[in-house]
Parts: C-alpha cells; sequence; structure tokens
C-alpha cells in the first residue's frame, strides 16, 4: 500500500493559466483542475476571476493565497471605480494585485495573469509571477502546465491575430499542457474580453482534441468487442 | 593525531558508498491497478501511464502482464522495478517448466515468491517500489492476492493499489457480489477507472482490461473513456460566490 498519499494538503492549483491579446481585445484561458496533494479536490473550478466589469484575473498556485488577493484587488477596485466615476484601467488593476504580491512575497505563494480592456490602452495582459514583478506581454503563460507551452508559443504567436485565432490559440494550447501536466486537468475555460464586453466560453474535456497517444473516448470495452467480433482476442 | 575511517567490506549496506545502491525515490511511476473476482475467474484493469513526477511522459506502459499459464500480475509504482520483478519471474517459470513434471506454479505459489522478495528487499531497505497485484485461476480455484513494497500481503475477492484504495474499494464493497458476469464486472471495473481519471492526478485516460480464467489470460486492446462534463453547476461555478472556484 502507498504511504504517501498527502490528502490533506494544501490546495494547490497546478494549473495552466494563459493571456493573450488580440486586435481589440484579450483572451485569457485556464484549466480546471484544483488538488490537494496527488487528489483532484475540484476537477471544474473557475480561476478565471473578475476584478471589475472588463478586467479579469487567471489565478494559479495556493488556491487560498491567489482567492484572498483577487479579493482584497476587487475591494480596492470598487472603491477606486466609484471615486473616479469610470471604470478603472487594466494597469491599476495589475500594480494592485502587484502590490499585494510585492508586499508579501515572503507569505505568498501565487502566479497571476492580469487581462482586460479599457478605452485608452485597448486590450492588455499583465503577468504577475511570484516576488511580484509586474510585466506587460503581448502574451503570458503561468502555472505548472506552461513548462510544457514555451516551445509551442514560440513557434505559434503572432502579432495582430484575430479574436477567433487567438481563442482557438489558447484552447489549444491549455488542451496540450493537460496532456501533459498532472497538476492540470479537466475543462478548458476562456474570457474574451473587448469594447463591447465579456465572454465566457466553456470547452469540456471530451471536446478538447486529441494529442499523440491519446484515444477516441468509448463507452465502455464491451462496446468494442461486440463491434469487432464474437471471437476472443489474443495476447 | 587522525582516527582512521573504518574500512567497510565492498558489498555492506552501511555508510556512505552503499547510498548509491538504495532506491531511494522512485522516477518513472504507474498508479492505481484495480481488480476482482467473478463468475469465470479474474478481471483487472490498469491504466497505461508512466508518470515522471507531475509530468505524464509515457502514455503506452503496459503495467500488466501474464506470468506462466495460470496468473496474471499488475503492477502500480516504479515501472523499472516492475520490469525487474517480471525477469525474476521469467526465470522462476523458466526453472518449473524445466522440471518437465506436468506441474506448473499456480497464482497463489506466484503471490508467495512475490512475497518473499518484496519482504527481503524491504529488509535491507532496498525496496521495490511496486505494489502488485497478482491473479489467477488454477483447477477451478481462483486467486487474487496483493503484495505492497514493504511485503504486506493478502488475498480477497476485491483489491486494489494506491489511489485505488481510497477511491475504487468503496465502490467494489457497495456493488461486488459473487458470481459477477464477465460484463458487470467490466462495468463494474470500469466506473472505477472512471473516478479514478477524474480524481487521481497522475491517471491517463488509456486503458486495459485483463482477464484471467481456467483457458488463460487475455489482455485488452488500449482503449480511452468518455468523461462527463455536462453538468450545470460545472458550467458558471463561480455565479453565485464570484473569486471562489
Amino acid at each position: 500500500m502507498d504511504l504517501n498519499m498527502n490528502l490533506d494538503g494544501p490546495h494547490s492549483m497546478g494549473t495552466t493559466i494563459i493571456g493573450v491579446t488580440f486586435n481589440g481585445g484579450v483572451v485569457l484561458g485556464a484549466d480546471s483542475r484544483t488538488s490537494t496533494g496527488m487528489y483532484v479536490a475540484n476537477r471544474a473550478s473557475d480561476k478565471i476571476t473578475q476584478l471589475t466589469d472588463n478586467v479579469y484575473v487567471c489565478r494559479s498556485g495556493s488556491a487560498a493565497d491567489s482567492q484572498i488577493v483577487s479579493d482584497y484587488v476587487r475591494y480596492f477596485l470598487h472603491q477606486h471605480t466609484i471615486q473616479l466615476g469610470q471604470p478603472a484601467t487594466v494597469k491599476v488593476a495589475a500594480n494592485l494585485i502587484r502590490l499585494l504580491s510585492y508586499n508579501n512575497k515572503n507569505m505568498l505563494e501565487t502566479g497571476l495573469i492580469v487581462g482586460g480592456w479599457d478605452k485608452y490602452e485597448g486590450g492588455k495582459i499583465y503577468g504577475i509571477p511570484l516576488g511580484g514583478t509586474l510585466v506587460e506581454q503581448p502574451f503570458a503563460i503561468g502555472g505548472s502546465g506552461s513548462s510544457y507551452l514555451y516551445g509551442f508559443f514560440d513557434q505559434a504567436w503572432k502579432e495582430g491575430m484575430t479574436k477567433d485565432e487567438a481563442e482557438q490559440l489558447v484552447v489549444k494550447a491549455v488542451s496540450l499542457a493537460i496532456a501533459r501536466d498532472g497538476a492540470s486537468g479537466g475543462v478548458v475555460r476562456t474570457v474574451i474580453i473587448n469594447s463591447e464586453g465579456v465572454t465566457r466560453n466553456f470547452y469540456p474535456g471530451d471536446k478538447l482534441p486529441l494529442w499523440h497517444e491519446e484515444l477516441e473516448p468509448q463507452n465502455s470495452l464491451l462496446d468494442i468487442l461486440n463491434a469487432t467480433s464474437p471471437e476472443p482476442m489474443n495476447i | 593525531m587522525n582516527f582512521m575511517a573504518s574500512k567497510q567490506p565492498e558489498n555492506s549496506l552501511l555508510g556512505p558508498e552503499a547510498d548509491s545502491q538504495r532506491t531511494l525515490y522512485p522516477y518513472v511511476t504507474g498508479t492505481s491497478v484495480v481488480a476482482l473476482k467473478y463468475k469465470d475467474g479474474i478481471l483487472m484493469a490498469a491504466d497505461m501511464g508512466g508518470s515522471y513526477g507531475s509530468t505524464l511522459r509515457y502514455k503506452s506502459v503496459e503495467r500488466m502482464k501474464p506470468i506462466g499459464k495460470h496468473s496474471l500480475l499488475g503492477a502500480s509504482g516504479e515501472i523499472s522495478d516492475f520490469q525487474e520483478i517480471l525477469r525474476y519471474l521469467d526465470e522462476l517459470i523458466l526453472y518449473d517448466n524445466m522440471w518437465d513434471d506436468g506441474n506448473s506454479l499456480g497464482p497463489k505459489e506466484v503471490h508467495n515468491y512475490l512475497t518473499r522478495v518484496m519482504y527481503n528487499r524491504r529488509n535491507k531497505f532496498n525496496p521495490l517500489w511496486n505494489s502488485l497485484v497478482l491473479g489467477g485461476v488454477k483447477n477451478g480455484q481462483k486467486y487474487l492476492g496483493t503484495v505492497s513494497m514493504i511485503g504486506v500481503n493478502f488475498e480477497d475477492n476485491h483489491v486494489a493499489t494506491g489511489f485505488g484504495n481510497h477511491l475504487a474499494r468503496p465502490i467494489l464493497r457497495e456493488e461486488w457480489h459473487q458470481n459477477l458476469s464477465f460484463e458487470d464486472g467490466v462495468r463494474l471495473l470500469e466506473k472505477c477507472m472512471r473516478v479514478l481519471l477524474y480524481r487521481d492526478r497522475s491517471a491517463v485516460n488509456k486503458l486495459q482490461i485483463a482477464k484471467i480464467t481456467e483457458e488463460g489470460v487475455t489482455i485488452s486492446q488500449p482503449y480511452s473513456l468518455k468523461t462527463y462534463w455536462d453538468f450545470s453547476a460545472f458550467a458558471n461555478p463561480a455565479q453565485g460566490a464570484v473569486g471562489s472556484w
């Protein structure tokens, strides 16, 4: 019997998170697996969290730390929006995340990708890794699954994609990471933000493309056995 | 004045030189194996994943192998140690066949041999990092047993390794009964494997189901299971509590 099954470990979102800019907005994407040790505590989590009407954040790392940081920033942004009299900019949201991440760097373990649209700068993506560095990027990847995507993005990323191209890229990338990262899995969620508003999409595990060595899912072995022929298989 | 370090004989397991020989931790691992007794024999299921830490590195690893005429061995844990065990068993079966006396090692004997191997390695602090499931039928008698890397061994009507113990065995305790048909057994194993696929991080969606009866061993072709995500709660889980999961 295996003795080291840490079923009471801290909830961590192993995760794959992605943010990509396109002509007129941003697409945010993430998987949906939250694990405690090796157990999948939630197979359908929502890691793309709303900060304001026009700014969302992808969360990775410790589930608790990322939730509390996004809760605080949502609260601050709400007050900021009232005082400012107009929607907050993506840059302000990203900097608030940065302040919390940087000033509590010894206690927090969370990597975040902030993405949104505002009327001054259009679509923007900001990466805020562990330690609280703020980096504005045309696209950002994060979480344990992102290790498998650096080569993919080096090859597949292009400036000036359309909304649909950008979303397809994100879904393909998260799906590739899920295939290889044990800490990522479940469904692919995307959030598209542009001048017109916000669209949430949901790509369940069985609708994702199949990659190398993956097979078409079946209802049961019995269907396969009955379909081929009544004779028994050989080793 | 200095004290000379005491000299160990070359093959001693004490001292720093011996550490390179001990298995400290596994590298390429397989996850759960689940097995049950049914009307005609034993059914066993295992996925084909070989994980390298948290990376799902190999997806076509066969973790169940026939042993002799009467047994089937499934393994989880370090794959290289499983391959070594298969080499030991090859030798065991070879010697058994060389007697040419019409007798052959049955599952009970193979299980006992494996138990001795695993326990003796554990006593030398150099375990074979596996949890094994050994099933078979001989002379109409069904046998299903398990051995862990520290030598814990027992038989039962249904067994599992790793996560299977926590997720599959409760299902089997509820739904297993004597004289399951082949179809019911397969469906029950698939139910267990699907839960493992949802909830075990190291599970991979490509599995094989093996059956062993008096006639012999059959291991199915690799196939994948359908998974279900079409629940309204999954579409928008944070609706009532923005910022949660």
